[in-house]
């Protein structure tokens, strides 16, 4: 007998919550499919888009750190594999070169009513996609160890390093801080953050053609490399998955790193809850007397296939419409830094908000901007190991993006 | 065996080749002579959450119509083969011209990223495949010798490294050698210097990934050479100890000459195998000290938002050139070998 009543009181149960599941998103019918990145706020996103399904709404989803590589095959199929793609500042260049994806303008006008105009990335007059969060990297320090070691929490790189130097000689930390250098991507968009701290660009207007300040590119390598004397000799091994159990393990205090996560490092079910009490955050310190965070600002958002019926555009659209609408958002105020109407901002989003005011620079988002970024990836760990000049590293870098640039194209 | 039976056995191989081997790199050898077409720019307002500025973009209308009329690209000859990011060929003639002495020449065609890498791949397929080969042999001899109890439960430990997944195998032992691992911890406790890592600096992550190497490739020298010492000749084997040959002079002068030819068949194929090193690069986060051919291509494949195509089949015909250079004085060797004997 309690058998049948816990059973039906879990089927009801479950009855219950798949009614509440689906919403009304006053979508008649189509297929939605969504490719995009796997982190906490794109899930919460696609949760939400996905409680549109229904008898006659279809929603599919597949979210995966590949999502950059499969984007452009998938979505070049007609029709497309997915209809939805999640991209970032940067994955949404290789969809635009091959333009994969539609002009949202239409759709914005007839269901697009709660976007705000900070949320639609324009590009030659047309909206080609919706942004729904922020992202950047930020300053990430112990409130605990630098307010015992009488420490204001820095706001340049020279009060950064004079406050690891302090920790380091008072002999609390043995390598107080931390940094994503690892070769390849991170150690380019760490330069990339750093350079842009500098006030300088990185290409001649309106071409391909490098032209990066001599002076500034130097000012920026000198930087990162002192920031590894203060650092673990591993940091050539470093992103943002081997930094976090660093700074569980408490053997850093100061450390650089992405807004994403900062809400996981103070998330009750931290495995070191102490730490995660005294973990705060700020914006990513100022190169020099430069006065602007050295870090790039970064936007994550969605995009349509152009490769599909009007219908399922329709549909994809409205259903990534309740994706971020008003009531995700109040339910997932520490998810993201959205930049959605309505939001307030919480701890975990300090770091990026603070960048955001401070008047940081955006993550360029040239055609080009993918091939220098992994030229700066390949060519600038052996001038931080020492064994060459920072001249030197910027000459291979030069070479590498010229050309991967030629090869694509970009430059004769 | 009839010319006819002998085709009548082949032609499956034969046709599963062409199709899954010779056609794929043909294809990628007629990719390598592409690039992209010429990039059609225009410059526009760009707006985002973070403002709006006049930006460059691509015009994608005037390019779909290019790619329509040439889907392979611009023809670009062997000019992907001799650019910076390949053999450098004006870099290298203007290095030897600049240079003040040949050890300066040497450094500088040492940075170039084809160059670089094609060191290192040398480096570990020199030095990897006769110690690969030595070890197994040991290991072996060892096996053979022990009680037959244990042999099974032996052999089976000694396969390990090769049954992971060289992937998973060098993610292991990454988290072994780090300062917090046992391994990094047990010998920064064992030459008493905190600051030492094996992933900092650049010769120690050589050694781990040469070490890495031998560990995970010795178990099939030694699988090859233990089946082989099961078919020692009985019979040479005690006329040796009969004319009073000690155990080491049986394997110098019975052992080591029967099991030559397997030895000829390892090399050959962990020469093969260790010039496409790159699963350990990836699991160890070597790219700092080490890149290899394969690392390059993979490189080029994955690492921008837009693959270069050419550029990785170049790289990729460079290794398979690479790989038939390394075979020739093996292949040469048993060529003639069969020439003898026939």
């Amino acid at each position: 007998m309690t058998f049948f009543i816990k059973t039906s009181v879990a089927v009801s149960a479950l009855i219950a919550s798949a009614g509440l599941a689906s919403a009304d998103c006053g979508i008649e019918s189509g297929s939605v499919r969504i490719l995009s990145n796997d982190f906490t706020a794109a899930r919460v996103v696609a949760d939400w888009a996905e409680k549109c399904a229904s008898d006659t709404v279809q929603v599919t989803r597949n979210q995966t750190q590949e999502h950059k590589n499969i984007q452009v095959p998938a979505l070049s199929t007609n029709p497309a594999k997915y209809t939805v793609a999640m991209v970032a500042s940067n994955s949404v260049v290789p969809l635009l070169n091959d333009d994969l994806i539609r002009p949202l303008d239409d759709l914005i006008a007839k269901y697009g009513q709660q976007l705000t105009d900070s949320q639609k990335i324009v590009v030659d007059g047309k909206i080609m996609a919706i942004a729904f969060m922020a992202n950047s990297q930020q300053l990430f320090y112990r409130d605990d160890i630098l307010s015992e070691n009488g420490i204001e929490p820095p706001t340049n790189y020279a009060e950064f390093f004079a406050a690891a130097s302090k920790l380091q000689e008072a002999g609390v930390l043995a390598h107080p801080v931390s940094s994503n250098l690892k070769p390849g991507w991170n150690v380019a968009a760490e330069f990339i953050n750093t350079y842009l701290g500098t006030g300088k660009d990185f290409f001649e207007p309106g071409s391909a053609k490098l032209a990066m300040d001599q002076d500034a590119a130097i000012e920026a390598l000198e930087n990162m490399k002192t920031m590894t004397d203060y650092m673990s000799a591993d940091w050539a091994t470093y992103d943002s998955n081997a930094q976090k159990p660093v700074w569980e393990a408490g053997e850093v205090a100061l450390s650089i790193g992405w807004g994403s996560i900062a809400g996981s490092y103070i998330a009750e079910d931290s495995p070191s809850p102490d730490i995660a009490a005294h973990t705060s955050f700020a914006a990513a310190p100022s190169l020099g007397d430069h006065g602007i965070p050295a870090v790039a600002l970064w936007w994550d958002g969605f995009t349509i296939a152009k490769n599909i019926s009007d219908e399922d555009a329709e549909a994809s659209f409205r259903a990534m419409m309740n994706g971020i609408s008003g009531d995700m958002l109040a339910e997932n105020q520490d998810a993201a830094v959205w930049l959605i109407d309505g939001y307030t901002p919480t701890k975990a989003s300090s770091g990026v908000l603070e960048n955001l005011k401070a008047g940081a620079r955006p993550y360029p988002m040239l055609p080009y901007m993918g091939l220098l970024h992994t030229a700066l990836g390949d060519n600038l760990n052996e001038f931080l190991q020492g064994k060459e000049s920072a001249q030197q590293a910027l000459v291979d870098v030069n070479a590498a993006y010229t050309a991967a640039a030629t090869e694509a194209g970009f430059l004769n | 065996m009839k010319h006819k039976t002998f085709m009548a056995f082949i032609w499956p191989s034969l046709l599963a080749m062409t199709l899954f081997i010779a056609l794929p790199i043909l294809s990628v050898g007629y990719q390598s002579l592409f690039v992209e077409h010429e990039q059609i720019l225009k410059t526009a307002e760009t707006c985002g959450p973070f403002g709006c500025n006049s930006q460059v973009s691509i015009d994608a209308e005037a390019m779909a119509k290019q790619r329509a009329e040439q889907p392979a690209g611009r023809y670009n000859g062997l000019g992907t083969y001799t650019n910076a990011s390949h053999l450098a060929f004006g870099e290298i003639s203007e290095i030897v011209a600049t240079s003040k002495d040949f050890n300066e020449i040497r450094n500088r065609i040492m940075n170039l990223p084809f160059y670089k890498a094609l060191v290192f791949t040398l480096a570990y397929t020199f030095i990897v495949t006769p110690l690969v080969i030595v070890t197994g042999f040991f290991i072996a001899i060892v096996v053979d010798s022990i009680p037959k109890l244990f042999k099974g439960p032996v052999i089976f430990f000694s396969l390990l490294p090769m049954l992971v997944t060289p992937l998973v195998g060098s993610l292991v032992l990454f988290w072994m050698i780090d300062s917090r691992g046992i391994i990094g911890a047990a010998l920064q406790a064992l030459f008493d210097d905190p600051g030492l890592s094996l992933k900092a600096s650049p010769t120690l992550t050589w050694i781990t990934l040469f070490t890495y190497g031998v560990w995970h490739n010795a178990p099939f020298a030694f699988v090859v050479f233990y089946a082989g010492l099961q078919t020692v000749p009985k019979d040479t084997m005690e006329s040796a100890m009969v004319d009073g040959a000690s155990r080491w002079e049986r394997i110098r002068f019975v052992t080591i000459p029967y099991l030559m030819p397997l030895a000829t068949f390892i090399a050959l194929m962990q020469l093969m195998d260790n010039f496409r090193v790159f699963e350990p690069i990836i699991g160890f986060s070597a790219a700092a000290s080490a890149t290899t051919l394969s690392y390059l291509i993979y490189n080029d494949l994955r690492a921008a938002e837009s693959p270069l195509f050419g550029s990785a089949a170049a790289t990729s015909m460079l290794t398979i050139l690479g790989v038939v250079i390394l075979l020739l004085p093996v292949l040469r060797r048993n060529w003639r070998e069969f020439n003898r004997k026939s």
